[in-house]
């Protein structure tokens, strides 16, 4: 078994055993993650920059967990007084990091391709923890840690993902994620909401209609209605829009007995679902979903800063 | 690649009477079960801690709790290379205040074995920590030293010393082969040579 | 002094040449043109080369006055010498915009003391761009303005677009239409299909283009004034100009060696900047579409957009980097290496396209080779190999989405008004 990796951008440069390996890794992580001691040596000396170009307490603080537990020095570079904000271009930036001596940078912004910008200017690493409406790889592989642990497998899942997919970085790395571990993948969303040819990111089909498709999903997959990315107002309403492609109370009469709900958080209570189902004791995996969060980035991490080549282990 | 051989230096019957000794030394020296446990290191380690523990059970009628640590993240070679199959330490027990009997099957540098001990001590403080080793092959780096030894192997570094067990290789054997270029001394892959 | 060129391969379809013949250039103008002339003349041997109508880009920012560290009307004609052209119509979007008779007077004025080829500045149809008071029309064609667009973003307004075509149509110059319906295509970055998708970059959808093409024609019906649809891309545009032409309407278009042969099949998980452009790259089937278009008549022009940047502002994340390629020091090479060597048009056609069609849409002296011309003359090798930017570019800008492509052909001798611009591949 191999993981010949130095970056983490684009998931479909991840085979099906890449991608398990990084879900056995963080299974022995989250061994880690239960202990009274939740830190291993691992990464000590390993120099880790959090490049946070566009604000994400949640994903920062994840990462910036997963690098403490793993004993690497971490910096949080980035926020409302970044250098980009003050007229540095980003590749400055990155030369500027270069002189810290970085081994890793993660890198967040709202520009579709700034990490593979990163790794054309850095000897480090990269992990894409977001960029515009691009990927979000680490995200897809916590979604996919979350549902392995609770199905045992991850082949012929139906996963249906409902919700905003055309603003949803998310679906750049979740669909082609969940199709390279041979998952079926089904985009609910009203047209507005969907990008234009679907199929290659790798869904399976798209649907007008959630209670239709509830019915056969093992995963309900509900993405978070970006307010900030509603501009030009895709549909009329919110109000309209839970009627439609809510995930509520009544709904859940239509779902497989062992179906789950995940979402990536932060949820809009009342929108893509409501409180009964967000906090339902069996199907809601969302808290699980953060859990996992911290598993994986700490799988990524080893697996990628691990060896001479720095990650292209054998 | 399969690996010749250069000589056997255990059989089934020499490993299932040093596992027999060995048992019988750790009651010896501990007076016993009490507060005893044994944690095998993997990949082989942790089947030579069940066999252990089988075999205290025979003598003493006392199952043991029984732990394996996977020693991945405290290694001290992470920059050169990493095992990317990395297991789950599962230690089912508390092991404050336990005397712990760390198993494994090649003592040589004794880099493992110091990995092992920081790994142990992240998860509580055990009163006391033994090794048991079923080779102690010689060439230590580190001021470790076994308190239960099955077979004293001299070697060379150009030689890799390897236990084979009959549940996971079909064939349980310490055998002496040359490193083959390339590759690295230390355990062999489970499930035989082929990888 | 007069000057002979010998021996090279003349194709000119106006006057029905195509063959070897000696040219005379005496003064600005061609004295004669026939078989093994003699003259008391500085002899060129241009022994299997081609000789042909001075090359016309009818579509190239120039970037003076106002962006100068992207490129100057010096630079950017050494550029378009070095292509092998031997004039080129300027874009208005300089700063200030080329919406009066000054700027168009002061571009015309670099132009001159650079000598590197004839501009033929266009000015803006509507006061800075902005699509909402007609420019000063007359004052810009008192200056030597020969078209009128709003390139870059278009006019929005069908109702303005009439006024200015209704207005303008007295000078009897030619409408540029820059097409992008600005409400359907939003912040789109590359072409919407799959590979937007694939990129989560926001999408240009072809329907944004097409439908100002369609409105375009009908206003050009309704006006009766000459239009001319820019950097066509899309293989609906395609129809809907061929459609026009059929119906009799004065309407022409344009493409760009980037529409022909790239599509945004090319832009992958690198964001190359380069490759971003307005109209984006569209699909191999509307490159197909384009390049029949090209080959049946229906594209009037080859152009190339010509649009250079600076390097940091193309070297940014996809969305802020600006749209534009350069292009003008390679698209003959790769007319000649895509079109006309695997047989899909001859010179001759080429030759319209490029210099003829060109000329006649912009209304500018008419050139041939053929005593009493101008003599502005082209002269390429069809047979050099190389490598797009191996040497550099002579273009301030570097921003070149053919970059390492190979090519066969290349532009060696040009002459504007009988002076020398290029000799030997070597800008004057």
């Amino acid at each position: 078994m191999s993981f010949n990796h130095k970056h983490l951008i684009d998931i479909t440069e991840y085979s099906d055993t890449d991608i398990m390996t990084i879900l056995e890794t963080a299974k022995a992580f989250s061994a880690v993650n239960e202990r009274a001691i939740k830190k291993v040596p691992t990464l000590k000396g390993k120099t880790i920059v959090n490049m946070f170009n566009e604000p994400s307490t949640r994903t920062r603080s994840s990462f910036e967990l997963a690098e403490k537990r793993l004993s690497a020095d971490s910096l949080n570079f980035g926020g409302s007084s970044t250098s980009t904000v003050k007229g540095e271009s980003l590749i400055d930036t990155v030369m500027t990091l270069n002189s810290y001596k970085i081994d890793l940078v993660v890198v967040r912004d709202k520009h579709e391709g700034a990490p593979y910008i990163v790794t054309q200017h850095t000897p480090a690493s990269v992990i894409d923890a977001g960029d515009g409406k691009h990927g979000h790889p680490t995200q897809a592989l916590l979604d996919l840690y979350t549902i392995w642990e609770r199905f045992g497998h991850l082949a012929g899942l139906k996963v249906g993902i409902v919700g905003d997919i055309s603003h949803s970085r998310v679906c750049g790395s979740l669909i082609p994620a969940l199709k390279i571990v041979g998952a079926e993948v089904t985009l609910v969303a009203p047209g507005t909401l969907i990008p234009a040819n679907p199929e290659v990111l790798g869904a399976d089909r798209v649907s007008f209609d959630l209670d239709d498709v509830l019915p056969e999903l093992d995963v309900v997959y509900m993405l978070r209605i970006q307010r900030e990315r509603l501009e030009g107002a895709p549909f009329p309403s919110l109000r309209e829009y839970h009627m439609l492609f809510g995930l509520t109370e009544a709904r859940e009469r239509l779902m497989k007995p062992e179906a789950i709900v995940c979402h990536p958080g932060p949820i809009n209570r009342g929108v893509e679902l409501d409180s009964y189902m967000a906090d339902h004791p069996e199907r809601s995996v969302i808290l699980d979903q953060v859990y996992a969060g911290i598993c994986v980035r700490m799988a990524a991490l080893y697996l990628l800063l691990g060896g001479a080549d720095n990650g292209l282990a054998s | 690649m399969a690996e010749t051989p250069k000589a056997i230096i255990m059989d089934e019957i020499a490993i299932s009477r040093a596992m027999t000794r060995i048992a019988h030394e750790i009651l010896e020296r501990n007076e016993g079960c009490d507060n005893l446990a044994l944690v095998g290191i993997v990949t082989r380690g942790d089947l030579l801690a069940k066999e252990l523990c089988d075999r205290i059970e025979e003598i003493e009628g006392v199952r043991l709790p029984l732990g394996s640590l996977d020693i991945s993240f405290y290694r001290d070679d992470f920059g050169v290379s990493i095992a990317p199959e990395v297991h789950a330490s599962r230690i089912p027990f508390d092991v404050d205040g336990k005397r712990i009997v760390l198993v494994d099957d090649v003592l040589y540098t004794g880099r493992t074995i110091r990995a092992a001990l920081d790994a142990l001590m992240d998860m509580g403080r055990p009163s006391r920590i033994e090794l048991a080793v079923l080779v102690d092959r010689g060439h230590r780096e580190l001021p470790i030293c076994p308190d239960f030894v099955g077979k004293n192997v001299p070697s060379s570094h150009e030689e890799n010393v390897r236990l084979y067990l009959k549940d996971v290789d079909g064939r349980s054997s310490v055998e002496i082969t040359d490193v083959s270029q390339g590759s690295r001394a230390g355990s062999a892959p489970l499930g035989g040579d082929a990888r | 002094m007069a000057l002979l060129l010998k021996g090279a391969h003349v194709v000119d379809p106006v006057a029905g040449i195509d063959g070897v013949l000696d040219v005379l250039i005496e003064g600005d103008r061609i004295a004669r043109v026939g078989e093994a002339l003699q003259a008391d003349a500085e002899v060129r041997d241009l022994t299997g080369k081609y000789l042909v109508p001075g090359l016309v880009d009818m579509h190239v920012h120039l970037r003076e006055p106002g962006f100068e560290h992207k490129g100057t009307i010096e630079s950017e004609t050494r550029a378009a010498a070095k292509g092998g052209m031997t004039g080129v119509c300027s874009m208005p979007n300089t700063n200030p915009v080329t919406d009066n008779g000054t700027v168009v007077e002061y571009v015309r004025a670099c132009a001159e003391r650079a000598g590197h080829c004839r501009v033929f500045p266009s000015g803006a149809m509507t006061k800075g761009l902005k699509g909402e008071i007609i420019s000063e029309m007359g004052d810009m064609v008192a200056h030597g303005a020969v078209a009128f667009t709003d390139d870059g973003r278009g006019v929005q307004s069908a109702g303005m677009l009439r006024r200015c075509m209704d207005y303008g149509k007295m000078f009897g110059k030619v409408f540029m239409s820059h097409c992008q319906d600005e409400e359907l295509v939003g912040d789109g970055q590359i072409n919407e299909g799959p590979v937007s998708t694939r990129l989560g970059l926001a999408g240009w959808p072809a329907e944004g283009e097409e439908l100002q093409v369609v409105r375009d024609i009908q206003i050009a019906r309704l006006t009766g004034a000459k239009l001319h649809i820019q950097h066509i891309s899309t293989a609906r545009g395609i129809a809907a100009v061929r459609a026009a032409k059929a119906e009799g309407l004065p309407v022409t278009c344009e493409a760009a060696p980037h529409h022909l042969f790239l599509t945004d099949e090319a832009i992958d998980g690198t964001y190359d900047t380069r490759l971003k452009v307005n109209p984006p790259l569209r699909t191999a089937e509307d490159a197909a579409a384009v390049r029949a278009g090209v080959a049946d008549g229906t594209v009037d022009a080859i152009v190339t957009d010509h649009a250079p940047h600076a390097d940091w502002e193309k070297a940014r994340e996809f969305e802020y980097a600006p749209f534009g390629m350069t292009g003008i020091e390679c698209s003959l090479a790769l007319v000649i290496t895509n079109l006309v060597k695997p047989g899909v048009i001859d010179y001759a056609r080429m030759v319209e396209l490029m210099s003829v069609n060109p000329r006649r849409i912009l209304g500018v002296d008419p050139v041939s080779i053929a005593a009493g011309s101008l003599a502005d003359i082209t002269v390429f090798d069809p047979d050099i190999a190389w490598t797009v930017g191996e040497d550099g570019y002579a273009s301030k800008a570097r921003n070149c989405g053919f970059d390492g492509v190979s090519v066969t052909g290349r532009a060696t001798d040009v002459y504007v008004g009988g002076v020398a611009t290029l000799v030997d591949g070597a800008v004057q």
